[in-house]
């Protein structure tokens, strides 16, 4: 048989114990064969074996709170919005002293994507409310299943919005093609059968956050809005006014997961 | 984010080792595996497929990094001599405790970007392809610094255990 020769990496990888059984043999055969590597191989092993032994305890020790990854995960959630939110306060503030550019910019922001959005919760709509076989892919009886599978569509934690208040049921959703991605799109009706959609799905970053605003595309109207780089468009067959307290309680359930 | 939960939370004992392995003191190590979770929860959807593991000791070991040359260009030292004295009281008796207490003073004299490969390999059980990726550097380059970084530490233990040297435990090892 062809033995290759054995290199310094193979003594390393025999020390780590990653070579292949059957070089594994070869290297011990060879080390059978050279007392003086034999030696050297058996003090890096000694070493690698106090090192782990040194630095085990550390990885017992309780995880303090700091490191509470849950906790790290909740306050994600928060923190950011509230801290764009400021810094958007501050922007404006800084360019209004200057300005009437920041007044003119809040009262009619530029929202090409909030725009974009309620077109494409617009399309959603059409396509789906009408349709008597399959409204929804999953049914909101799957509520779970529903939930996780657009949380990892979306890579983020996701939640139908329970507008029962409102008087409106869900009756469940399906992921929708936006020429920005994947959506999850929520689909509700009431007790006259009057179906109404939530279309929701990541906006670009110059669109993170972005006021609540009405929409209006023929007889259907709603409003989007986006929170924490979340867009939100809410349509229905309705004056967007009249949408007004379901939109607000979708903003106010999201912010809340 | 139910699924980096199950992913990342195991594996935050191996990084606060290797965090304390770097930089010795465990304040300084929590906060810098903080900052790594922190991060990885703001990059977890930006996260290519692949192994989570090297993923998460490459922010890690960078925020080290950038640690170590902000204190530099402040000329600063990030204190190394909190031992983890406490933390071996319960597992190891007093002989074992100077030991292991020993051999990760010569650890820390290593050369950091040896010291890094061998944690990486002999410690946290990173497959050579992978300490190279958390590194940024080849393979090749693991290799060579894994068998300087060996050969050195083994100089030590066996140059503290002839010397004789003030307040030094010999090691089985050594001989």
């Amino acid at each position: 048989m062809n033995h290759r020769p054995i290199t310094e990496d193979d003594l390393h990888a025999y020390v780590d114990r990653v070579l292949e059984p059957e070089r594994q043999a070869e290297v011990a055969a060879y080390l059978g064969d050279h007392p003086d590597v034999a030696k050297r191989v058996a003090a890096f092993t000694d070493q690698r074996d106090l090192l782990r032994a040194a630095l085990a305890p550390i990885a017992e020790e309780p995880l303090p709170p700091d490191l509470n990854l849950s906790r790290i995960i909740e306050q994600r959630a928060r923190r950011p919005s509230v801290v764009r939110w400021a810094i958007a306060a501050m922007l404006l503030l800084s360019v209004g002293g200057l300005s009437g550019w920041a007044i003119r910019g809040e009262l009619q922001p530029s929202p090409e994507g909030l725009v974009a959005l309620a077109r494409e919760a617009t399309a959603s709509y059409n396509v789906y409310a009408p349709d008597h076989v399959r409204p929804v892919e999953v049914r909101a009886s799957d509520a779970a299943q529903l939930v996780e599978w657009i949380s990892g569509r979306l890579h983020r934690p996701m939640k139908v919005p329970d507008l029962a208040n409102s008087g409106y049921r869900p009756m469940g959703g399906r992921l929708v093609a936006t020429e920005h991605g994947p959506a999850a799109m929520f689909m509700y009706d009431d007790d006259r059968g009057s179906r109404i959609v939530v279309l929701t799905r990541p906006m670009s970053s110059a669109d993170q956050n972005a006021p609540m605003t009405p929409q209006s595309h023929g007889d259907l109207g709603g409003f989007a809005w986006a929170d924490d780089g979340l867009g939100y468009s809410l349509v229905g067959h309705a004056a967007p006014e009249s949408l007004r307290p379901v939109a607000n309680e979708i903003r106010k359930q999201a912010r809340s997961i | 984010m139910k699924d980096m939960l199950v992913q990342v939370e195991p594996l935050i004992p191996a990084l606060r080792r290797y965090a304390r392995s770097l930089v010795r003191n465990r304040a300084n190590a929590d906060d810098l595996v903080q900052d790594c979770l922190e991060r990885a929860v703001r990059r977890w959807h930006q996260r290519r497929d692949g192994e989570v593991r090297p993923w998460l000791f490459a922010i890690l070991h960078n925020l080290a990094v950038d640690q170590f040359r902000q204190s530099a260009a402040r000329g600063r030292h990030i204190p190394i001599d909190e031992t983890n004295e406490d933390n071996f009281g319960e597992v190891a008796g007093q002989e074992q405790k100077l030991m292991y207490r020993d051999v990760l003073n010569k650890l820390a004299r290593l050369p950091e970007d040896q010291r890094a490969v061998l944690l990486l390999v002999a410690v946290e059980d990173l497959s050579y392809a992978d300490a190279a990726k958390v590194l940024n550097i080849p393979v090749g380059t693991v290799m060579s610094r894994l068998s300087r970084a060996r050969e050195r530490l083994q100089q030590e233990i066996a140059g503290s255990a002839d010397g004789a040297a003030t307040n030094v435990v010999p090691l089985r090892s050594a001989k």
